[in-house]
């Protein structure tokens, strides 16, 4: 028996205790209220808040494999960069439409994923590590040396969009773009919180929490850490293909360890596991970044270092794991 | 003779030059309960791990009913009904009981690939793991996270876990491990009122627990089968008196 007085959480009929956990909270739909704010209050910062909500995608596909599934991956810009180059090659081959270029991008990236995968659902921990940035090296040398293709350093040019709907350009001051990667945000994260909310989440969840104990009930591992891989790749290449059409251009950057390496950091500094943990982070991340960079371009990396080294000394379940602290929820999250 | 549930035909294992499963021949009836007991060392994990597939043997097969099981990875064999429980807690800390069982029963009802639909739309299978967990008097517990339930709980809650797959055969690993002499009688309760269609092998070092609650008894040393027979034939045994009084061989 505890010493402290706890209440009880009521004993609910068991159903309609899941259903409470599951509902959408007043704080979720305020914060998805608060995504519109940038068209009222910063017009002149759209562009960015396009990227952030691109990076917040990118961010919430880690965030399937490593915070439900626990799979800690050094190279998931490998699905980011992919989907980038094939829907900047649709583009420059002449389909400039973005919707199903996006789709078209997304699909080869699952594809990517679904290969991969099967390297992937037979490891776990520190040869994880190593595989994933392994296989991430791999394929950013490999669209390095394939210049021809990819443009190599000087990254892939002549990517025309063509008029979202036919109505909607790409432009620079990034209405267009922030609407549109904010869309597939919003569509993505609804797919991520049902599938976090389903049985498959549950056995997610159940790997992360206990690789050992998943076979002796019953529960095939690989064959579900094959499936979220292939889905969190899709996401990352919906984030990938987002980059490609809004800037009209794809470098050998959207490969790189660096921007796996970055969305790592962000999910961590936002909370893994929590599904808003990514957006958070990647929020925080951008604006410091831009506003760091504002103030010294050469060493705004140093600041990032100290913010990553301050938040997981504070708050070691991130930013979202420190407000759960403060405001401890009925919900009772991991 | 009724049919036999789970069996083994020489099964060996070693780790390099130790031995620990040698020519294991074990014959476990439909409904019965046996102990299977030993010094430590004896090599009787061990032959959970084999049986379960967590280990590989060397040699030797593994029958659950007639079928041959020895190949298959041990989440198929838990899918065929054979299911075990662990010495030390292998559970899922930040899962609470609910959840956890209703995991293994989805699992077994072919729910846990469905992304699609939400986890309360299955109200069979929450109900299903809900009345479990209420059999085994966890009900009340069932929504805080497992790693604060009592010890005593979580023994339990393993037990739940391995129930809501719907065994044939149940291997129990000490299932008392660490609970207090008073109340392992208690838990041994629960495995005594189990279905009589579950053929139950369970590890336990408590003498009298042992007697009480198993039909045969199966006694192993240096991984090997020493003698196997009802609780009083065992009793009166002088090998397994020597073993366990005359200080065993090796430990």
């Amino acid at each position: 028996m505890s010493s402290t007085v706890v209440a009880d959480p009521v004993v609910a009929a068991p159903q309609r205790y899941l259903e409470a956990q599951i509902s959408w909270r007043p704080v979720e739909i305020a914060f998805w209220l608060a995504t519109l704010l940038p068209f009222v209050l910063t017009p002149n910062y759209l562009v960015l808040a396009s990227q952030i909500a691109i990076t917040a995608l990118f961010a919430l596909s880690l965030d399937l494999i490593l915070g439900y599934a626990g799979i800690v991956s050094l190279g998931h810009a490998a699905y980011f960069g992919f989907a980038s180059y094939t829907a900047g090659l649709i583009a420059k081959w002449g389909w400039g439409e973005p919707l199903t270029g996006l789709v078209i991008a997304a699909a080869a990236a699952g594809v990517l994923g679904y290969v991969t995968s099967f390297i992937i659902a037979r490891f776990r921990h520190l040869a994880l590590i190593m595989i994933t940035l392994g296989l991430g090296l791999l394929l950013a040398e490999a669209a390095n040396s394939a210049s021809w293709l990819t443009g190599g350093a000087d990254g892939l040019q002549g990517v025309r969009m063509w008029k979202l709907f036919g109505v909607f350009e790409f432009d620079l001051w990034g209405k267009a773009s922030y609407t549109y990667s904010l869309v597939m945000l919003f569509l993505m994260f609804l797919v991520a919180r049902r599938l976090i909310n389903s049985p498959f989440g549950l056995a997610l969840r159940g790997i992360r929490e206990n690789a050992v104990r998943m076979p002796a009930i019953g529960a095939p591992s690989p064959a579900h850490i094959r499936k979220v891989y292939t889905i969190a790749a899709v996401m990352a290449g919906v984030a990938g293909a987002l980059l490609a059409q809004t800037t009209e251009t794809v470098s050998l950057e959207t490969l790189s360890f660096q921007r796996s390496a970055d969305v790592l950091v962000i999910l961590i500094l936002g909370g893994a596991g929590r599904l808003y943990g990514g957006i958070v982070g990647a929020i925080i991340y951008m604006v410091a970044r831009d506003q760091f960079s504002g103030i010294n371009p050469q060493y705004w990396y140093f600041w990032i270092g100290a913010l990553l080294v301050a938040v997981v000394i504070f708050l070691p379940n991130g930013i979202l794991g420190g407000l759960a602290r403060l405001m401890p929820s009925k919900r009772g999250e991991a | 003779m009724s049919t036999l549930a789970l069996s083994t035909r020489g099964l060996d294992k070693s780790f390099g030059s130790l031995v620990v499963a040698n020519n294991i021949e074990l014959k476990l009836p439909q409904g019965e309960r046996y102990a299977l007991i030993g010094p430590n060392g004896a090599g009787k994990t061990t032959l959970i791990n084999l049986i379960t597939g967590m280990l590989e043997p060397d040699k030797g097969q593994i029958f659950l009913g007639d079928e041959d099981i020895t190949a298959l990875k041990p989440e198929d064999r838990v899918k065929r009904g054979l299911v075990r429980t662990f010495q030390i807690n292998t559970l899922f800390p930040h899962l609470n009981a609910l959840e956890a069982v209703t995991l293994a029963v989805c699992e077994r009802r072919g729910y846990a690939g469905t992304w699609w639909q939400k986890l309360p739309a299955y109200a069979d299978a929450i109900e299903e793991a809900y009345a479990i967990l209420t059999s085994l008097r966890l009900g009340g517990s069932c929504y805080r996270p497992t790693h604060e339930l009592a010890y005593g709980q979580q023994r339990l809650l393993e037990i739940a876990l391995a129930l809501a797959t719907r065994p044939k055969v149940l291997l129990l690993d000490e299932p008392a491990a660490g609970v207090p002499q008073g109340e392992s009688a208690e838990l041994f309760s629960v495995i005594a009122n189990l279905s009589r269609d579950i053929a139950v092998l369970f590890i336990e070092h408590d003498m009298n627990v042992v007697f009480r609650f198993a039909n045969r008894i199966i006694v192993m040393v240096g991984g090997r089968i020493l003698v196997e027979g009802t609780p009083k034939e065992i009793a009166a045994d002088a090998r397994v008196r020597e073993v366990y009084l005359g200080g065993a061989r090796h430990g």
